[in-house]
C-alpha cells in the first residue's frame, strides 16, 4: 500500500504523459502570470504618469500602493452586471470575452528563457514553439478587432458605434504595416519560429570592417540584436503596434473628449474590466515581441556562477527578458504621458503614406543586401541604394499634410474648379 | 506533420475563456440589480436619444479602407513564405519579388493618385 502511494506520482505522470503535464504546467504559469503582470502593469502605468505630472498617485493599499489594481478589480465583481435595453444580447455578453481571449493568446509563442531541467525532463521556457510562430502572432492579435466590432455594434448606441468603426479601420490599417515590418525579420533570421529568430541573435558582431580598415575595438561589444541592421523595421513595428492596442497617441478608438469611452462605453463592471485587461495583456506582447524579435529576447550578459548555485541558471535570461520587456512597457507609459491625441486624418495619413510604403520599401533593401555576393555585384547593390535614397529625399521633400494640406496634384484640380 | 506544439494553445483557448466566463458568471451572482428605464437607454450624455443606430451613417471611405486591408495584407501573407526561403531562392527570388512588388506599388500609387487613402476632401 504504501510502495503504492509512493509509486503514485510516478504512475500518474506516466499513465497521463510528461508533455501533457509540462503543458499544462506551462499554460496555467503563464496565465497566472500575465495576470499578476497586467495588475502590476496598470499600478506601474497610474504611478508613472503621476510621477510624471507631479502628482503621488495610488499610495494607500498595500506597499506603494502595489494592491490597488487588485482592489478595483474586486470592487467591478461587485458591480452591477448590466446590459442596456437596445443592446444584442448574445453579441453584448461575447465582445468583451472576444477582446480579451487574443491578448492571451498572442503569449504563446514568445520565449521568456532558455530551458531548464526538470527530472530529467528538458522544458523549453516557450509555451509553444510553433514554425510559423510570427504568423500566429499577427493573427491572433488581428483577432482582437472582432473584440472592439462587436462591442461597438452590440451596444446599441451611438458612440460606441462611431468609436469601434474608428478603431476597426484604425486597427486594420497599421496591421498591413506590422506584418510588412516584420517580413524583414523572417528574411535575415530565415525562419518564423520566434525560438530560432532569439537564436539567430546570439553572440556579438566580429570583424567590423569601415573603408577596409579593422575596428577591432568593437569586436565583441555589439551584440548580434536584429535592432542593429534593422532598426528602420523597428521603428514601423513600434508605431504600428502602438496603434494596434489602441493606445496613446493613437487612442482615437477611446477618445474621451469626444466617444465618452469609446466602444466601451455601455459596458461596466466585469466586462468592462475585461476590455481593460485585454488592453494591457496586448500592451505587455507586443513590448514582449519587440524584445524578442529586434532586441536578442532572453539573451544577454551572463554571468559566471558558483558550482552551488550553478542550477539557478534559468534565472539570468527570464531576468533579461523581463527587463527589456519593462523598457517597453515603460515607453508605452511614457508615450501617453507626453503625446497628445493625432487628428483621425493624420493618423490614416501616417499608417497608408508613410509605414506601408516604407516598409515595403524597406523588404526591397533587406532582399538586396542579403543576397548572395557573387550573383549581385556591388554596383547593383549601390544602385538600389541610391534609387531609395532619391525616393527617400523626394518623400521627405513632398513635405507633410499639415502644411500643405492637400496633395499637389489635388490642390490643382481645386484650383481648376474654383476659377 | 506533428501538432504537439499546438496543445498549449488549444488549453490556452480554454483556460483564458474559462476564466472569462466564470468572472461574468461570479460577477453576476454577487452584484446588484436593480434596471430602472433610465438607466436601460443608450448613453447620450444624459440627453434622450434621438432614433436608434439602424439611423446612423457613415462615410463610405471606411468600406474603402476594408476592401483595401483586404488587398494589402493578403499581400503580406504573399512575402512570408517567400522571406523564409529567401537563401534557397537566390537570385531568382530576388528578381521574382522585385516584380510583384512593383506590380504591388503601381497598384498602390494609383489608389493614392485616385484619392483613395485620402481621408479629407
Amino acid at each position: 500500500m504504501i510502495d503504492w502511494i509512493k509509486q503514485l506520482p510516478g504512475n500518474v505522470i506516466d499513465f497521463i504523459g510528461p508533455e501533457i503535464i509540462i503543458a499544462t504546467a506551462k499554460v496555467v504559469l503563464v496565465f497566472g502570470v500575465l495576470l499578476v503582470t497586467t495588475l502590476l502593469v496598470i499600478w506601474f502605468e497610474r504611478r508613472v504618469i503621476a510621477d510624471m505630472q507631479a502628482r503621488v498617485g495610488p499610495n494607500r493599499w498595500g506597499p506603494f500602493g502595489l494592491f490597488q489594481t487588485l482592489a478595483d478589480g474586486i470592487k467591478l465583481f461587485f458591480k452591477e452586471d448590466f446590459r442596456p435595453a437596445a443592446a444584442d444580447r448574445w453579441t453584448f455578453v461575447i465582445a468583451p470575452v472576444m477582446a480579451m481571449v487574443p491578448a492571451f493568446l498572442a503569449f504563446a509563442v514568445v520565449p521568456l528563457g532558455d530551458h531548464v531541467v526538470i527530472a530529467g525532463h528538458r522544458v523549453d521556457l516557450v509555451m509553444s514553439d510553433l514554425n510559423i510562430g510570427i504568423l500566429y502572432f499577427l493573427a491572433v492579435g488581428s483577432l482582437g478587432v472582432y473584440g472592439v466590432v462587436l462591442a461597438g455594434w452590440a451596444s446599441g448606441s451611438k458612440y460606441p458605434l462611431i468609436g469601434s468603426i474608428r478603431s476597426t479601420a484604425q486597427m486594420i490599417s497599421y496591421e498591413i504595416a506590422l506584418g510588412l515590418s516584420l517580413v524583414p525579420i523572417a528574411l535575415v533570421a530565415g525562419s518564423l519560429s520566434t525560438v530560432d529568430i532569439v537564436a539567430a541573435q546570439a553572440g556579438t558582431y566580429d570583424n567590423i570592417v569601415l573603408f577596409g580598415r579593422d575596428l577591432n575595438f568593437l569586436e565583441g561589444i555589439i551584440p548580434h540584436w536584429f535592432i542593429v541592421q534593422q532598426w528602420p523595421a523597428f521603428l514601423i513595428f513600434l508605431v504600428a503596434g502602438i496603434a494596434e492596442t489602441n493606445r496613446a497617441p493613437f487612442d482615437l478608438p477611446e477618445a474621451e473628449t469626444e466617444l465618452v469611452a469609446g466602444y466601451h462605453t455601455e459596458y461596466s463592471g466585469i466586462r468592462f474590466a475585461m476590455f481593460f485587461l485585454g488592453e494591457y495583456v496586448h500592451v505587455v506582447a507586443i513590448s514582449a515581441m519587440a524584445a524578442t524579435l529586434f532586441f536578442g529576447g532572453w539573451h544577454g550578459w551572463n554571468p559566471a556562477f558558483p558550482a552551488a548555485i550553478d542550477w539557478l541558471r534559468w534565472i539570468v535570461p527570464i531576468f533579461w527578458f523581463t527587463i527589456k520587456t519593462v523598457a517597453f512597457v515603460y515607453l508605452f507609459v511614457w508615450l501617453r504621458a507626453t503625446l497628445p491625441r493625432l487628428r483621425y486624418d493624420r493618423l490614416m495619413w501616417v499608417g497608408w503614406k508613410r509605414l506601408i510604403p516604407g516598409a515595403l520599401v524597406w523588404i526591397v533593401v533587406t532582399a538586396v543586401l542579403n543576397s548572395d555576393p557573387e550573383e549581385v555585384p556591388t554596383s547593383a547593390r549601390l544602385w538600389v541604394m541610391a534609387v531609395v535614397f532619391a525616393i527617400l529625399l523626394a518623400w521627405v521633400w513632398r513635405g507633410d499634410p499639415r502644411l500643405t494640406a492637400l496633395e499637389p496634384w489635388r490642390k490643382k484640380e481645386v484650383t481648376r474648379g474654383t476659377a | 506533420m506533428t501538432l504537439d506544439s499546438y496543445v498549449p494553445i488549444l488549453f490556452l483557448i480554454v483556460l483564458s475563456t474559462l476564466f472569462a466566463v466564470a468572472s461574468i458568471w461570479v460577477s453576476s451572482r454577487i452584484g446588484p440589480r436593480a434596471p430602472t428605464p433610465a438607466k436601460l437607454t443608450p448613453y447620450e450624455s444624459g440627453i434622450v436619444p434621438e432614433g436608434g443606430i439602424e439611423k446612423q451613417r457613415f462615410p463610405v471611405k471606411f468600406y474603402l479602407v476594408a476592401m483595401l486591408f483586404i488587398i494589402f495584407d493578403i499581400e503580406t501573407v504573399f512575402l512570408y513564405p517567400w522571406a523564409v526561403a529567401y537563401d534557397n531562392l537566390k537570385l531568382f527570388g530576388l528578381i521574382e519579388m522585385g516584380v510583384f512588388i512593383a506590380i504591388l506599388l503601381a497598384a498602390y500609387v494609383y489608389v493614392w493618385r485616385r484619392g483613395g487613402l485620402e481621408w479629407v476632401d
